[in-house]
């Protein structure tokens, strides 16, 4: 395994955590071609998960936008989102590392949630860390993580956002590295997590065009996807990396691509971020001049973050992902419209990817969307802009 | 000053190292100005000044505050280096920071600024050997120490990986978490100083904050010991009496350095 993707990734944390990282890398080669272990997580994606899903033909929003559309359907995974596919990849990777404890950090509650649900179903002792600001916010997931046997860790300490719930659960991991997993939930963060979530989000791609063929005949002309830390992204489009598919991660515009001191109006990290090292990893980031972090801004809470996966990262500086972003009016338009023609009502997130393709013209005529998550959790943003 | 001219003139005193940690800025520039040199007054042998990083993933509850302190009294690096460079300070001063306020400002101008404001020693908790290449080259030929860390996880293999870029002393973690004082010492500090051969003097750091561990620490074969959160607490309550109270600390800690 690379540590690096070109001048992104790496390992930038304190000693104390090397040597996790390295058993962490050791355990994830050693069993992610074992026989059991992938049987055992196929059986968790399938039964429990709901895998595979389904690549939808969304003829309604196709004659709107004058394309040809599918939505992939990881609203349809259980708990509402493609975070399963990660968090039960890798709480099984650490029952079989032998880790009772697993740990994790959530901005909105959907990896929090995704990671509650694979704790419980394994019977790992499971613990959330949660900026204070977001315990507020979104009190229903706190709730259901609660449901789920999950211990919530409101963070007070700096912006209590996400980027802070990531250091404290570093610092949690770093106390507890002997007993403890720390399940990270995109791809981001030290070398190996940002491959190893990528690999296990890879799951979706490799149905998108197992169906895609069926469906079509052919590949699409193009796929595109939100990205906030990038796993939806990266789990649809590394299967298409080598084809000639157009990628594209739509990235949150927020109120436009400003920033202070303090605080960016966006989350667009591919767009306007600068290169750094944030949570363990040289890659794309919100800093100021000085190289302190800004706090980002979302209306999508799952966009919310100040860095990116360093792969991601990459990929663009390479040109073989385009970049793009949207803004939160633009995003809720999206919102509206699918729930509108279609019947479904997207997260806010992958709503997104839909305001991009409506806008766009460099998509082509055979688009896939991934509908990364349902926005059920949503509504009450959205009822809130009344 | 230079760390090694440090720790060989404390030896020939037979005395070990006091080394604080205090962060730049807390609570203002000019006040860290009278904190130093209560330090000094005291008795400290070397000072570690924290370069304030919003996101500290190695510091506990008390020196995040701090560092909250210093960035809302606006210090960063133009300040800091300004600041360090106005002062005559009698021991060695080394910068603490994390790895992407050094990226962010060049690596080769961050060390120049260091040399520059009279900093003869860089510790980077987030900066794993591994990554350290282009800023250890830049040290060297700055002849200013980096300064690495080592845990009780750290294998053999890794001291010794650790050992062929260190210089200055050891920073060996008392135990595995994040900084902030705790009640006693560790076995692990002891396990970690028996099982550590270095040519290069050996200070522990991480939850000491009282004579009695730095007694234990020494004695298990410490060359000197880091205190930062039992002084940034006296800084916190920033009482009138705080630059009495710091060197008094100091001289408390000092004389069990004897
Ligand atoms: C539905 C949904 N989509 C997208 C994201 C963004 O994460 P990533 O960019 O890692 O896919 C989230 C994060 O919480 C989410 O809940």
């Amino acid at each position: 395994m690379e540590k690096t993707f070109g001048r992104y990734g790496g390992q930038f944390v304190p000693e104390v955590l090397m040597p996790a990282l390295e058993e962490l890398a050791e355990g994830y080669e050693r069993y992610k071609n074992e026989s059991t272990f992938i049987a055992e997580l196929r059986h968790y994606l399938e039964d429990f998960g709901g895998r595979p899903t389904p690549l939808y033909y969304a003829r309604r929003l196709s004659e709107q936008f004058d394309k040809r559309i599918y939505l992939k359907r990881e609203d349809l995974v259980h708990g509402g989102a493609h975070k399963l596919n990660n968090t039960m990849g890798q709480a099984l990777l650490a029952k079989y590392m032998g880790k009772r404890r697993i740990i994790a950090e959530t901005g909105a509650g959907q990896h929090g949630t995704a990671t509650a649900m694979a704790g419980a179903v394994l019977g790992l002792k499971t613990v959330i860390y949660m900026g204070a600001k977001d315990v507020e916010r979104q009190k229903m997931n706190v709730f259901r993580m609660k449901l789920l046997g999950a211990e919530v860790i409101p963070v007070k300490s700096g912006s209590r956002t996400l980027k802070d719930a990531i250091n404290e659960a570093l610092r949690d991991w770093v106390t507890n590295v002997g007993d403890t997993y720390y399940l990270i939930g995109s791809v981001v963060g030290p070398h190996p997590y940002p491959t190893i979530v990528r690999d296990f989000q890879s799951v979706i791609g490799h149905e998108t065009r197992e169906q895609i063929l069926e469906k079509e005949g052919g590949l699409p002309d193009s796929i595109v996807a939100c990205a906030g830390g990038g796993s939806n992204a990266m789990g649809i489009f590394y299967p298409f990396l080598k084809d000639d598919v157009a990628l594209f991660a739509v990235e949150a515009g927020g109120k436009g691509l400003k920033k202070t001191e303090k605080v960016a109006y966006h989350s667009a990290s591919l767009c306007a971020g600068e290169e750094g090292i944030l949570h363990g990893a040289r890659t794309k980031i919100l800093q100021n001049e000085y190289g302190q972090i800004l706090e980002s801004h979302s209306i999508a809470p799952g966009l919310d973050y100040s860095g990116v996966g360093p792969e991601l990262a990459r990929l663009v500086d390479i040109g073989r992902v385009k970049a793009r972003n949207i803004s939160d009016g633009e995003a809720v338009d999206a919102f509206h419209l699918l729930s509108r023609l279609e019947g479904i009502v997207p997260a806010l997130e992958s709503a997104h990817a839909i305001a991009y393709v409506q806008k766009a013209e460099d998509v082509g005529r055979l688009v896939i969307i991934n509908l990364s998550g349902r926005g059920d959790k949503d509504v009450e943003i959205v009822a809130g802009l009344r | 000053m230079k760390i090694k001219k440090k720790f060989d003139a404390l030896m020939r005193k037979k005395e070990r190292a006091l080394i604080t940690y205090i962060c730049a800025g807390d609570p203002t520039a000019e006040k860290t100005v009278e904190i130093v040199d209560a330090l000094v007054k005291g008795g400290v042998d070397m000072i570690e000044l924290g370069l304030p990083f919003s996101d500290p993933i190695a510091d506990g509850a008390t020196i995040q505050a701090a560092i909250d302190r210093a960035l809302t009294s606006g210090m960063n690096p133009d300040k800091f280096f300004r600041l360090v460079g106005s002062m005559n300070v009698a021991v060695p001063l080394i910068v603490m920071t994390y790895y992407n306020i050094i990226f962010r400002r060049g690596v080769e101008r961050f060390v120049s600024d260091c040399k520059s404001a009279g900093i003869t020693g860089i510790i980077v908790p987030d900066l794993p050997v591994e990554e350290s290449e282009e800023l250890h080259q830049c040290c060297q030929d700055s002849e200013i120490d980096l300064i690495f860390l080592v845990a009780p996880t750290t294998t053999e293999e890794r001291i010794n990986l650790i050992l062929s870029k260190a210089s200055g002393f050891l920073y060996l973690v008392s135990r595995l978490g994040v900084t902030g004082m705790r009640e006693d010492v560790a076995t692990s500090t002891r396990e970690l100083l028996k099982r550590t051969k270095a040519p290069i003097p050996k200070a522990v750091g991480f939850g000491i904050s009282k004579p009695g561990h730095v007694k234990k620490i020494l004695e298990a074969g410490a060359d000197g010991v880091i205190v930062g959160s039992a002084f940034v607490n006296i800084i916190a309550k920033n009482e009138p009496k705080m630059l009495e109270d710091l060197a008094g600390l100091a001289a408390t800690l000092k004389s069990a350095t004897k």
